[in-house]
């Protein structure tokens, strides 16, 4: 006869508990509010999926995704190569290699609004060192709080600086676990540095790259704090990223229910693209 | 295809080796003949991975060279010494296909593509894996990739060696005589010189023509499976190869016999030499429970399958033997024959008997 332990079940409630308390209900009051209008004095009218067609219509919805699509694909462009880059150039064995490792660990332990503070202070034009070596040195002109262009180098500047170490990181990590055999191999095979990388190191970093890729991409899209800090969206509103966005209309103008619509739709997109990279990246891995 | 000759070669990990101890490698001085089958044999830690990577080229070594063919290939890096190895666990390259895995060491060297269709070919046939070709590498069992990673040894038909680094580490041992006697018949296929490492007595005796035994970092001997087993000439190969191994027993030389435990008993030819530890040698195959010899008791019986395992005691000293014939219960009073022509004498652990002719 089959016995079954359903007793199991009480092990996972606590974390169905969690999830329903920091996921789960939040949501659910999100997709309430996004199918309702509201005037006030806690009164709702159902408003059906209107929100959701007024923000996808809006031109400065489509604007602020075709930014933040701008922003996440030329900083996964700049901190993917760059991070292998620098992982297969740091030192396998001896001392360099725990002092490279925390040197590469430190823009990540800084808070992130303070990133955001200090790329604030640091390129501002007459005050900051980078803003008075460029316009007062140099002779470059470069004003972040007026030009457009020197603001969106400015933030991809600080996220390639706050963010590359993560790849870095766990590139290495890939990289070490590598064995020496399969580096004698390919000596004996003939192969050349760039066989090595290609049929060796990509490979092995496989994993890794992956979960880098994921990691990175979600958290670009979805950033906010540093950007704010050191843009606050400006100059007008050309680094006004989604999220930005979002919270202007949510907490800025109170408009709760495209605010909640807007959430909903950023969140599948997240969560679109997650899903298309990871399906892309582990479609040939062996089953 | 080359013969290979290790002359004079020492090896150290340390920068300035002072004393014997100090080098992984004590003076080797070996030649391997052109398509010989050859095995180094030893404990972990001998030396014999420290000589294998000096002779595919991963390791300079400190003193001593190597020569193919008298071509001294002492400095030369491993890609320039046309060498194959097979390592313990597969390398392969898990994005490429069985094909390309087996192509890319042709590929590297600029053959051209009908040369290189035409070898995979034949040594994916050779190792039943024709059918395998267009899988992805990464999708093949443990020991269809170590196929794999010995076909790119074998795929270029101009190495000097092929070497194998205790290969059958990771394969089940079910797979493991298949592959072994596939490898028996892949050297007389492609009669390439091949050089294989283990610890395994058994990989070893199978697969070479000639077994190098080390300890410590010294060749203790060279010789045939046969050899290796009727004439140890070091108690650590005695002891080493067979199972059970030789039997070690403490004794005083005397002439042409030797006295154990207060027996005499005549040996294979004089002792030669003074001084040091003297031991008497023999093989538990060579000692017959009997009538006449030297008394013992059986204190053990084991039955092993094709034949008995018996421990016995003579006076103070436990011995082995091994009997074909149900032998008596333990506990009794026995005699104990030693074959002279198999019983010698090793003083400091080295054989001191003449042999008799």
């Amino acid at each position: 006869m089959r016995t079954e332990n359903q007793r199991a079940w009480f092990f996972v409630l606590p974390v169905l508990f969690l999830v329903a308390f920091n996921a789960l209900v939040p949501m659910m009051t999100v997709v309430n509010y996004s199918v309702q209008e509201t005037f006030g004095n806690n009164q709702f009218f159902w408003e059906g999926l209107g929100w959701f067609e007024q923000i996808l219509r809006s031109e400065r919805f489509q604007a602020a995704l075709g930014r933040q699509f701008l922003f996440t694909g030329i900083i996964l462009a700049i901190e993917i190569p760059l991070g292998i880059i620098i992982a297969l150039s740091m030192p396998r064995k001896g001392f360099w290699v725990p002092v490279c490792l925390v040197l590469m660990a430190l823009p990540m332990l800084i808070p992130w609004n303070v990133v955001g503070a200090m790329w604030n202070i640091f390129a501002l034009p007459k005050i900051g060192m980078l803003g008075y070596f460029m316009n007062d040195v140099l002779g470059v002109h470069y004003d972040m709080t007026q030009d457009p262009l020197a603001a969106w180098i400015t933030i991809i500047v600080m996220d390639v600086w706050h963010w590359t170490s993560l790849v870095v990181l766990l590139c290495y990590a890939g990289l070490v676990s590598i064995p020496d055999a399969y580096y004698q191999a390919a000596k004996i095979d003939g192969a050349s540095p760039w066989s090595v990388f290609r049929y060796i190191q990509l490979p092995k970093m496989k994993t890794v790259l992956t979960i880098a890729i994921l990691l990175r991409f979600m958290d670009s899209f979805n950033i906010y704090t540093e950007p704010f800090v050191l843009t606050g969206g400006g100059p007008g509103n050309s680094t006004t990223l989604l999220s930005i966005d979002l919270v202007k209309i949510a907490l800025g103008q109170f408009d709760l229910g495209p605010a909640a619509a807007m959430s909903l739709i950023y969140f599948a997109i997240t969560l679109l693209v997650s899903w298309v990279f990871y399906v892309v990246m582990t479609k040939d891995d062996p089953k | 295809m080359a013969e290979i000759k290790l002359s004079h070669l020492k090896h150290s990990y340390i920068p300035n080796p002072k004393s014997p101890e100090d080098y992984a490698l004590k003076e080797i001085d070996v030649t391997w003949r052109d398509g010989g089958a050859y095995a180094l044999l030893g404990p972990s830690g001998c030396g014999k991975s420290t000589l294998l990577n000096i002779i595919s080229g991963l390791l300079e070594p400190s003193e001593g060279k190597i020569l193919f063919d008298d071509t001294d290939v002492t400095a030369l890096p491993p890609d320039r010494r046309n060498i194959a190895q097979v390592f313990q666990f597969p390398v392969i390259y898990d994005t490429m296909t069985v094909h390309d895995n087996l192509a890319f060491p042709l590929k590297n060297r600029g053959v051209d593509a009908a040369k290189i269709e035409a070898r995979v070919s034949e040594i994916a046939e050779m190792l039943d894996v024709t059918e395998m070709l267009g899988t992805r590498a990464a999708n093949l069992s443990p020991d269809n990739k170590q196929k794999i990673s010995m076909g790119r040894g074998l795929v270029r038909d101009d190495v000097n060696v092929v070497m194998f680094d205790e290969p059958l580490t990771v394969i089940d041992p079910h797979l493991k005589w298949k592959l072994r006697s596939k490898l028996k018949e892949l050297h007389q296929r492609v009669k390439a010189t091949m050089i294989y490492v283990t610890h395994d007595q058994t990989e070893a005796l199978t697969f070479a023509d000639e077994v190098v035994v080390m300890q410590d970092g010294v060749v203790v001997q060279i010789g045939t499976p046969v050899e290796l087993f009727e004439r140890p000439q070091h108690t650590f190969v005695g002891h080493f190869i067979g199972s059970p191994g030789m039997n070690i027993l403490p004794c005083e030389a005397q002439g042409d016999r030797a006295v154990f435990e207060g027996h005499s008993v005549s040996l294979e030819g004089a002792v030669g030499g003074s001084g040091g530890e003297t031991a008497l040698g023999i093989r538990p195959e060579y000692i017959q429970i009997g009538s006449e010899g030297v008394p013992a008791t059986l204190t053990k019986i084991a039955d092993v399958g094709r034949h008995f395992v018996i421990d016995a005691v003579v006076g103070e000293t436990h011995l082995k033997a091994v009997s074909e014939s149900p032998p008596p219960d333990a506990g009794s009073a026995v005699h104990l024959a030693f074959n002279p022509r198999q019983t010698r004498v090793y003083r400091d652990g080295w054989l001191a008997t003449e042999a008799r002719t």
